[in-house]
């Protein structure tokens, strides 16, 4: 996904002159070919993040589109308080744009790993979209999206990804129906909860954009049973389905990624199946869940 | 001085006000290219005051030089008001950047100087103001080093110095932004000739900072 990021933005700074990107020395190398032919476009602050999103905030100010980009920690847990005044109290709008996600930096980590960043997200205004792609053909479509407005955005890319694209699951888009429950999965969750959840009676949802959350979605699909299933922090959309179905007896089921530090490496797949999230571990959550 | 006395209840900050007033009504007075009449006018000048603990004395500039009507200096952080003790710049006319945490400012000005050089806005500087204990932030010392190793020479700096920084700074405020590539000037921050002097800007060489040393905020010398 870092690949069709790195394309898809130096394009948008070949053809329109708002846009702007600003490293903090990850991926300058890529970006290289595009500092050299719009070098006021592209800035490398160096190893300085908080710079980073003051910079981005002063650019937005002055009416450009910044493209802002760094690991996933780095970029949103670090540079915090910068995102919140410098962007958000500003009303200054730039697209924020991670690697890195919550293990795919696996061997490198906590330092390296950011599974609470939607949930610092999301401590923000509510203006702001998220978008979590699951598979590297949705990247693009949703940078070019973000050209076309100055609102805030985050995209967390990953290296976890689905076998085929849904471009068009900016809402929840039903994959499969059925009775006995409704299964949401975001991003690169969604091969992992269709292999759980085959054969279950269950309606699988899927979605690459959290936020805004897809209320009037969810309400048309679920039942009395919904189970969420999110590559980050586990329970992170869970004050949005319970605002969602608000006046609909429910039981919730909340998956995703846990709040220990595992102080473990190795590679990601036994960090998916450490947090629960491997196909044969969310069969047996969601199958014990749908059965109660 | 007669607006500022209009402004009350931020009596924790008065020192802090007090310590930019001559400063402030220097830059817009003398030397900010600025019309209230066209607050967004891409050529103006952009000032972005990130001592934005105490802006009452910004506040009655801004007021004096016609941004908003005097009048709102009489409930500054009323429950109507849109002055607050920090400033607001969706609330408050002529404010370019919301401050008030302090080390935030330095950062909005580089990139705000970026995106008019982008532009090709050659016109317009960024002024920024910081206060010598604002320099404690870390953030500052990142924007200072990128913007003096860029040579970005449409970003002056200004640094209210009232020696209020916990630990001071050995060798003198202006070395930290010397050694980074930036050009500096000490003034009397009362001194409004000086100031003007101080504050000329300098194509082609780099960022600048004024050092404006005023009356320590604890006493002493």
């Amino acid at each position: 996904m870092r690949e069709r990021f790195i394309s898809t933005t130096t394009t948008l700074l070949d053809d329109d002159p708002r846009t702007a990107v600003v490293l903090a020395d990850i991926s300058a190398d890529s970006f290289a070919p595009a500092a050299k032919r719009h070098p006021d476009r592209v800035v490398n602050v160096g190893i300085r993040e908080q710079l980073m999103l003051g910079v981005a905030g002063g650019l937005a100010l002055t009416g450009l589109r910044p493209y802002v980009h760094s690991y996933a920690p780095f970029l949103i847990d670090r540079a915090y308080e910068q995102i919140k005044l410098d962007l958000d109290h500003q009303r200054a709008g730039a697209v924020l744009v991670s690697v890195g996600a919550s293990y795919d930096a696996s061997a490198e980590g906590r330092t390296h790993q950011s599974p609470g960043d939607v949930a610092l997200i999301d401590t923000l205004d509510a203006i702001w979209t998220v978008h979590v792609p699951g598979h590297e053909d949705e990247v693009p479509a949703l940078l070019r999206a973000a050209a076309r407005h100055d609102r805030p955005v985050y995209v967390r890319l990953s290296t976890r990804t689905n076998t085929v694209a849904h471009p068009d699951a900016d809402k929840l888009l039903v994959l499969r129906r059925g009775a006995g429950g409704t299964v949401v999965a975001v991003g690169p969750m969604l091969d992992r909860v269709l292999a759980a959840t085959d054969g279950l009676d269950v309606t699988v949802a899927y979605t690459h954009t959290p936020r805004p959350f897809d209320a009037a979605g969810l309400r048309a699909i679920a039942g009395d049973s919904v189970v969420l299933v999110e590559p980050y922090l586990a329970g992170t959309s869970a004050r949005l389905v319970t605002d969602a179905l608000s006046d609909a007896p429910h039981r919730l089921l909340s998956l995703g990624v846990g709040r220990t530090d595992l102080r473990r490496y190795g590679p990601p797949d036994d960090h998916e199946r450490w947090h629960g999230l491997d196909p044969a571990t969310l069969r047996e959550r969601i199958g014990r869940f749908i059965d109660r | 001085m007669a607006a500022l006395r209009r402004v009350t209840g931020d009596v924790k900050h008065a020192p802090a006000s007090l310590s930019t007033l001559d400063v402030l009504w220097v830059l817009y007075d003398r030397v900010l290219r600025v019309d209230p009449a066209q607050p967004d006018d891409p050529d103006r000048d952009r000032f972005l005051l990130s001592k934005g603990h105490g802006p009452a004395a910004y506040y009655a500039v801004l007021a004096t030089k016609g941004f908003f009507p005097a009048d709102w200096l009489d409930d500054m952080a009323g429950p109507a008001s849109r002055l607050g003790h920090h400033p607001d710049r969706t609330l408050v006319p002529g404010v370019e950047v919301s401050s008030g945490s302090l080390g935030h400012g330095l950062g909005l000005a580089v990139g705000t100087a970026l995106g008019l050089r982008a532009q090709g806005l050659t016109s317009p500087h960024v002024y920024v103001l910081v206060g010598d204990a604002e320099l404690d932030e870390g953030s500052n010392h990142e924007a200072i080093a990128y913007a003096g190793a860029t040579g970005l020479d449409n970003l002056t700096a200004v640094v209210i110095d009232n020696r209020s920084a916990t630990h001071g700074w050995p060798g003198g405020i202006a070395s930290r932004f010397a050694v980074n590539g930036w050009t500096t000037v000490d003034v009397d921050g009362r001194d409004h000739d000086e100031i003007a002097a101080g504050l000329r800007h300098r194509p082609g060489h780099g960022p600048h900072v004024v050092v404006a040393r005023v009356e320590p905020k604890f006493g002493g010398a």
